[in-house]
């Protein structure tokens, strides 16, 4: 990439932008998924009991299963929202920012 | 602190995967030779050697080598990363702890699979557009090469090898216990067969073993759960309440045990996993195959699709075995007797569900599919150390960036060759070891040293080559040093009295990852000179590489 290239994307405030974008989302969704497996982890360490009590009366399911269950399926979800984002948003963002830049 | 060991002991029994648990495959029985399996391997091995044999038309630049060429898809190296990194140990291994306990099995399921959210946001993109070869490349941008690439190569290699070791003597003795081989016999047929994957066919050989033995272990794992919930017509309710009736712990396995008593050693393991992902070296290479950022990230959100599905699977597969298997006991216990446990050990639970549901042809398929599964972990684990000699060793350091590329293509094959005997003597000599420590030491140094260094090289503007190179290695030896110093080798392993281990938590990550964080601020923040100048003006172009990609290795560029 030449120098005059490199200085426009730097001026750019669209630059800025993406990368402003990109990393706040990269780092709530990262603090999310500590949040979630650190709580759950430690929902099983303090509160053993609430996680053992049933579903409904009559049933044998315990809560913390679906709740696991639940920490597996936002794992994938959330990976999915990231990768959707970015395939549409950040991707055209960093598309304009390169078109500007004569690329 | 009698918690604290059983967590650690549970946790490791798992995280060091079915021959971890030392008392069941360590001492694994030789078992009458299983025909209908070893045909199935063998036909396993025919295919993929053909397609060694087409790989090796195709291989002919280091590049092919390293990456395929960078012409994987995304949905392809999905599959590929799902097969390097779903073991046997977490089919057998985790299947065997929901039949032992129910519950607590899920706890590690969802352990081993929190890491690959963080490597998407964090990791994925960035490296595709900094990195050509190796996790080093994306470090060596700015920093200067000597120093960063003889640190970033002894990270891989500390990691890849007790990676290895764990899974050589995993393979002896499995194979032992499924196929009725000698051990030796088992540890060379697995050393000799990942050599010449790697070495005759480089990554697109090993991404396509990966990408069938995923396919694989999906589809006969599919099978079981699929199995087991028709006799229950699909209703989860009715299948736990069975379970319960039969398990000897009853009601128990339907919520937490006695896994998670000391939320630091949780908290620690939980860091280990969660950020070691994202410095596993023959993970981390596999978003050099694919050609684009964009692909990349479809990769992991693949991966993390199909290792989650499987985790669940196993689940259904851990309940399945406690209602079927006690239905049969004298087929499938000792004795006949439920109380003393499974033929084999508890890792067999998978492998007799099989039987179960499948009869004995499933049952040879299901056993050849844990032995393939081995084969691609090792294939994967073999081509990132053979990169890290000749890609960041020896072109790098030793030949300053001037080694051309049929050099350094040579130099790759015969570490791959020196790495296959290693692996192969390793095995042997570790046979009678307790291993189970290894897979979490390979976790706690990919997320104490790798990690810190990626992270903050491409993030943080003010890192420098010394602040990184520093702090790398703290977080590698303290890792390594404090794992030595933990019940699960200073007690387990070193044979010292119990209670004596200086290090009293089940991992080292919250103290080696945080202090490799803080020293390479600190060193960084108080480097001055020259160098650490350019190093961070150098910050600005690799800002605008890593989200772009303007400049990227492209497909053919490699």
């Amino acid at each position: 990439m030449s120098h005059a290239m490199a200085e426009h994307i730097r001026s750019n405030p669209k630059f800025r932008h993406l990368v402003r974008t990109r990393n706040a989302w990269a780092t709530a969704l990262t603090l999310l998924v500590v949040v979630v497996y650190f709580g759950y982890i430690l929902l099983i360490a303090f509160d053993r009991d609430l996680l053992a009590t049933k579903l409904a009366p009559g049933s044998v399911i315990s809560i913390g299963i679906p709740m696991g269950l639940g920490v597996i399926l936002f794992t994938i979800l959330i990976t999915a929202v990231y990768v959707h984002l970015a395939n549409t948003r950040f991707d055209r963002m960093a598309a304009e920012v390169l078109r500007e830049a004569g690329k | 602190m009698k918690s604290r060991s059983r967590w650690a002991m549970l946790l490791l029994f798992v995280a060091g995967g079915a021959w971890a648990a030392g008392a069941d495959l360590g001492q694994a029985q030789k078992q009458v030779t299983n025909w209908t399996a070893i045909a199935m391997f063998v036909g396993f091995v025919l295919v993929t050697l053909w397609i060694t044999k087409w790989a090796a038309a195709k291989t002919r630049t280091a590049a092919d080598f390293y990456t395929a060429g960078g012409g994987i898809t995304g949905f392809q190296n999905g599959l590929a990363i799902a097969g390097d990194y779903m073991s046997a140990a977490s089919f057998l291994g985790i299947s065997g702890l929901v039949f032992a306990s129910g519950f607590d099995g899920l706890i590690f399921s969802i352990g081993w699979l929190v890491g690959w959210p963080v490597v998407t946001f964090l990791m994925a993109e960035r490296l595709r557009n900094l990195g050509k070869f190796t996790f080093a490349d994306v470090a060596g941008y700015r920093f200067a090469p000597l120093p960063i690439r003889t640190f970033a190569a002894c990270g891989s290699l500390v990691v890849v090898a007790f990676y290895m070791i764990a899974q050589m003597v995993g393979a002896g003795q499995l194979i032992k216990l499924l196929f009725g081989l000698d051990y030796a016999v088992a540890v060379v047929v697995v050393g000799g067969l990942m050599m010449s994957y790697v070495l005759f066919g480089g990554m697109t050989a090993t991404t396509w073993v990966q990408i069938i033995k995923a396919v694989l272990l999906l589809v006969g794992a599919s099978f079981m759960a699929f199995a087991v919930l028709l006799q229950f017509h699909f209703s989860p309710e009715a299948l736990f309440a069975k379970a319960v009736e039969v398990h000897a712990k009853k009601d128990a396995i339907m919520a937490p045990g006695g896994l998670i008593k000391d939320p630091v050693s949780a908290v620690s393991v939980g860091l280990a996993l969660m950020f070691g992902t994202a410095g596993l070296p023959h993970i981390l290479m596999r978003f050099f195959t694919v050609p684009s950022a964009r692909e990349a990230r479809k990769s992991v959100a693949w991966a993390t699709t199909w290792i989650g599905y499987f985790y669940i699977l196993t689940f259904i597969i851990g309940f399945g075995a406690i209602v079927l298997l006690t239905q049969d006991p004298a087929m499938y216990y000792v004795d006949g007797d439920l109380a003393k446990g499974l033929k084999g050990g508890g890792n067999m639970a998978a492998v007799h569900l099989a039987n179960a549901v499948g009869g004995n042809v499933f049952l040879g398929f299901i056993s050849a599919v844990a032995f393939a599964t081995i084969l691609a972990v090792v294939a994967g684990l073999t081509l990132s150390g053979a990169s890290a000699v000749a890609h960041d060793l020896y072109a790098t350091v030793i030949k300053k960036g001037k080694a051309d590329s049929w050099a350094e293509l040579r130099v790759s094959k015969i570490t791959t060759v020196v790495l296959g005997i290693v692996a192969v003597l390793l095995g042997i000599a570790f046979e009678k070891q307790n291993v189970a420590f290894m897979v979490m030491l390979a976790f706690a140094v990919a997320c104490s040293a790798n990690f810190p260094v990626l992270f903050m090289s491409v993030l943080w503007k003010n890192c420098t080559t010394r602040g990184a190179v520093a702090g790398g290695f703290v977080g590698l030896i303290l890792s390594v040093a404090l794992t030595i110093l933990s019940p699960a080798v200073w007690e387990a392993v070193l044979g010292n009295p119990k209670g004596s281990a200086w290090f009293p938590y089940a991992s080292p990550a919250l103290f080696s990852m945080t202090s490799a964080f803080v020293v390479i601020w600190l060193v960084s923040l108080t480097d001055r000179s020259a160098q650490a100048q350019r190093e961070r003006a150098l910050f600005d172009a690799q800002q605008i590489r890593s989200e772009t990609g303007l400049g990227a290795a492209g497909a053919a560029g490699h």
